[in-house]
């Protein structure tokens, strides 16, 4: 199970490689460095991100929808946390104001794209078996997906990554806010388990909050946890299945879309 | 649980920092800095490594990972220190606005290749 894992993993990178030009390729790059002997070594300076062949794509990305003036969220969650379900409702009463389109990464199954359809927004099913990556998106993945969208007629793009808490947070795809959805059915702690992913969203949204009444829940300690990695971060608290407390959250995605657009 | 690919992306930085002049070598050693905040399980990457070097100039190279710790330096007060657990406020005035002079590296240093030519001294 672990090796076909290993396997599967192995074909993400790869992608970017063959598919387009990278600095690595370039007969300058790496080359320039300091070199040093040591006894039968000579040690070659590199000084490189591993990452930064993501980083540039990404980058890429970034000016690509600032040009087509298109406001770009990557929503993040643990599985289960009603990702869909929050973007299934937010689409219905954003829809036709602001054109939107979806990228939905899933390692396997349409049901989230075909879901997310229902609203007639163009919608992307990103499976990351076949892309390789079972357990984020990463940038080359969004240009593709991209590249099937008419980008012309979109002011708002939504990217549901893979349900995930930890390796989304180190992959930048070109976004301009990272929301992270929590909800009141996952440990109060969460936060403080998963830092990284909280400091790098920019709000979070507190779902299932209908359920509080039938949950030992304690909402003032899943705040405090919050703020403790990520102080002043704001917090939306809302149900999506009942639309409770979804307003707030639309206010601030139709704010961000027209400063884009 | 990406680190396959990670450790793909170290060998393919690695074998493209072979100088062109350096003929058909073997790298035996990758210098790598890894911070505590970056998602990355050094023993996950390590065993990874491993695995995927094997039919490259990297066949038995060994990774040497740093560990580099999370130090935040508050905006507000210029305070800087490191950061243990995860409370991301200034312990000397209690502000939140960090900034993270480190721990979120994941950096190839340096490659140390097995020296065959007599002229490199």
């Amino acid at each position: 199970m672990f090796l076909d894992r290993l396997f599967k993993t192995q074909r993400c990178f790869h992608h970017p490689d063959s598919d387009h030009h990278h600095p690595h390729s370039h007969a300058h790059d790496g080359f320039s460095g300091v070199t040093t002997q040591k006894s039968g070594t000579r040690e070659i300076k590199v000084v490189r991100r591993v990452l930064d062949v993501n980083e540039k794509m990404a980058a890429e990305n970034r000016r690509m929808f600032a040009e087509k003036g298109i406001f770009v969220i990557n929503v993040m969650s643990s599985p289960g946390s009603g990702k869909t379900t929050t973007l299934e409702k937010t689409l219905a009463r954003i829809m036709p104001e602001i054109k939107s389109a979806v990228i939905v990464g899933d390692i396997c199954t349409t049901n989230d794209a075909d879901r997310l359809a229902l609203s007639g927004a163009p919608v992307v099913q990103i499976n990351t078996d076949e892309f390789g990556g079972d357990c984020h998106l990463a940038a080359h993945v969004i240009e593709k997906a991209a590249g099937n969208l008419a980008l012309d007629d979109i002011e708002l793009l939504i990217v549901e990554n893979v349900g995930n808490l930890v390796c989304p947070a180190e992959f930048d795809i070109g976004e301009d806010a990272r929301v992270v959805v929590l909800s009141v059915t996952e440990g109060e702690d969460k936060p403080v388990k998963y830092p990284l992913m909280f400091r790098e969203c920019e709000i979070a949204l507190l779902n299932k909050i209908d359920l509080l009444p039938y949950l030992d829940y304690d909402k003032q300690k899943a705040i405090a946890c919050i703020h403790q990695v990520h102080p002043d971060m704001p917090i939306f608290e809302m149900s999506a299945k009942t639309g409770e407390g979804l307003e707030p959250w639309l206010e601030w995605l139709k704010q961000k879309v027209r400063q884009k657009t | 649980m990406h680190e396959m690919g990670i450790a793909l992306q170290i060998i393919d930085i690695a074998t493209a920092s072979i100088p062109p002049d350096a003929g058909n070598v073997r790298i035996e050693k990758v210098n790598l800095k890894i911070g505590k905040l970056a998602a990355v399980v050094p023993d996950s990457l390590r065993f990874c490594f491993e695995v995927a070097v094997k039919d490259t100039p990297l066949d038995g190279a060994t990774l040497a990972i740093e560990e580099l710790p999370v130090v935040a330096r508050c905006k507000d007060c210029d305070a800087q220190w490191t950061i243990s657990s995860p409370a991301f406020t200034c312990e000397n005035c209690s502000s939140g606005a960090l900034e993270i002079i480190s721990g979120r590296e994941l950096d190839i240093e340096s490659i140390e290749i097995a020296e065959e030519d007599d002229h490199v001294s």
